[in-house]
């Protein structure tokens, strides 16, 4: 659906030039929601801002749905607009006019009528939850709501994709959650292609499909979000991912655990996929001789299934460890045993 | 009572004179926000990164801005003095005043609305050029509504001075109080005739506030 090939971006200034986007090669499937996500200074806001053209690319192409974005006039380009929506960080909305107004506006600039308009803003209002607020004015609305109005107002004139540039990165943790939801509910229900970038891993670990880490201009890996987190290669990957999991702290921990317990065995447990929902600890527990005790553990969901870990102390008979130690290895959880000195 | 303290008033001829700086003001006022507005936006639009940046519009619009703000009004409206005759055909009476009052304001005016408009938000701008706006809806639909209340304001601002310029050119003949003022008091020493049209020039600044004020309020939504 869409494809980048060889996009660069490069700033001049007086001493130097810099290049923002550095030979960027992108596919974006149809339906899906992709999250770029880097450090502030890696590209991504230029790259989100080059795929409408907001910013000319130095060189490369941008196609979206066999449109080629970057041959376009001036006056195609803007009626191809019409057809990518973009929320922002800072929602930019016009305070001078209304909920209703603000959403109106794609439509009086797409050309609509008004009876039109005003039926097609009552259906927007209604699909991002603002029911009744429509005469307010953004002055009068939180953070969340505002952002709500931004999206409505992408929307309005049924896009083929929705850009999100740092949409929640303004908000508090919990709107940031419920904005986020309703976006993976828009994405499910429009079916809309959503490209966002941010720089929580947090929202790409709750909403995306697939993620592309960019660092210094390039896109440095990219893969099935899951994936990602379950196999981050490069150090800027990891460091995302302990954004959410924490890992470092607890791999320097496991062996330290393992010390504390004369008995039994400290294991730990790396959940992936749907085996999460399974209760596995109650039915080791269960089955085998042993005492499970949990000492600690995160486990997270992702759009393609639970990821996550947790460290297990096991105590009984060594057979009986064994047998429930193999009997977790034959599942899709993977188990590491930690080693006395 | 009033007779008494003002014995040189003549009340009807005061009525007019008022009503002529009214008349001055008000008209100058709608000319000088038209032509503000326009080469306030053509500030805006040409400048550097704007959506016409055009480095030699900007200097020649903003040279003859500066120019027009550099001469002091009483010299303009003498040098405007041919252009007034051809334009009006008089170079007398409240007519006569206008041009020199909206080329004298306009200028003015132009500046504060070049500082409103950069103080619309940019990234509201960049969200309509995203939906596809063309420059036109950009401009009649965001950067002007949104800068509103501050081309309100300003215009107050300017609505003021221009009370004081049209007294100003009462002094060439062209009636109203400050030229009532002028004649009656300084004339024939007639103290209590300029300080009736004091407070009457006081009050129509008042009133003309209090309006600016109300409007501005009443169109902020920040």
């Amino acid at each position: 659906m869409i494809s980048i090939r060889g996009l660069t971006k490069i700033y001049h200034t007086k001493l130097n030039q810099i290049k923002a986007v550095d030979d960027l090669d992108l596919d974006v499937k149809k339906g899906e929601i992709f999250g770029v996500i880097g450090y502030s200074g890696a590209g991504k806001s230029t790259f989100i801002r080059l795929m409408n053209r907001l910013e000319n690319p130095t060189s490369g192409k941008i196609m979206i749905d066999e449109e080629e974005i970057t041959a376009l006039s001036k006056d195609q380009l803007r009626v191809s607009r019409q057809g990518i929506g973009m929320i922002f960080q800072h929602f930019n909305l016009l305070w001078s006019r209304t909920v209703h107004e603000n959403i109106a506006f794609p439509l009086e600039i797409a050309g609509v009528p008004k009876a039109e308009r005003i039926k097609r803003v009552d259906e927007l209002i209604d699909l991002v939850g603002l029911s009744g607020r429509g005469d307010a004015y953004p002055s009068q609305l939180s953070g969340g709501q505002k952002q709500r109005v931004g999206i409505a107002r992408a929307l309005a004139n049924n896009p083929k994709v929705l850009l999100c540039d740092e949409a929640t990165s303004a908000l508090d943790p919990e709107t940031t959650d419920s904005i986020l939801n309703l976006l993976v509910d828009i994405n499910q229900k429009l079916g809309l292609t959503i490209i966002l970038i941010t720089h929580e891993m947090h929202v790409i670990r709750k909403i995306c499909h697939r993620v592309a880490v960019m660092e210094a201009g390039k896109v440095v890996e990219q893969g099935d979000v899951l994936d990602v987190f379950l196999h981050p290669k490069l150090p800027v990957t990891k460091r995302f991912v302990e954004q959410v999991m924490g890992d470092r702290e607890q791999d320097d921990a496991l062996d330290k655990i393992t010390q504390s317990y004369t008995t039994g065995k400290v294991v730990r447990l790396h959940f992936v996929g749907e085996i999460t929902n399974q209760a596995i600890i109650s039915t080791v527990a269960k089955q085998f001789d042993v005492q499970a005790n949990i000492l600690q553990g995160k486990i997270t969901q992702t759009q393609k299934g639970a990821y996550g870990t947790l460290f297990v102390h096991f105590d009984g008979e060594e057979s009986e460890i064994q047998k429930a130690i193999d009997f977790i290895t034959s599942t899709s959880v993977k188990v590491e045993v930690g080693l006395h000195d | 009572m009033i007779k008494q303290l003002f014995p040189n008033a003549n009340w009807n001829e005061l009525w007019i004179a008022s009503y002529e700086t009214l008349y001055m003001t008000i008209i100058s006022l709608v000319g000088t926000f038209v032509l503000g507005i326009l080469l306030g936006l053509l500030l805006y639009l040409t400048t550097k990164n704007g959506i016409w940046e055009n480095k030699i519009l900007h200097v020649i619009v903003s040279a003859t801005v500066n120019i027009l703000r550099a001469i002091p009004f009483i010299i303009l409206i003498i040098l405007l003095l041919p252009f007034t005759d051809f334009l009006v055909g008089s170079i007398r009476g409240p007519n006569a005043a206008l041009p020199a009052l909206i080329i004298g304001a306009a200028p003015f005016y132009g500046r504060l609305v070049e500082v409103s408009l950069r103080e619309v938000d940019k990234g509201v701008i960049e969200a309509a050029s995203a939906m596809g706006a063309k420059t036109r809806t950009i401009i009649f639909k965001v950067l002007l509504p949104e800068s509103m209340p501050g081309l309100v304001s300003n215009l107050t601002v300017t609505g003021i001075a221009l009370i004081g310029y049209t007294a100003i050119a009462g002094v060439i003949g062209a009636g109203g109080l400050g030229d009532f003022a002028y004649y009656y008091g300084f004339q024939r020493r007639a103290t209590d005739v300029v300080f009736i049209c004091t407070v009457l020039i006081v009050l129509i600044v008042f009133i003309f506030q209090f309006t600016g004020d109300w409007i501005t309020n009443k169109l902020d939504k920040r």
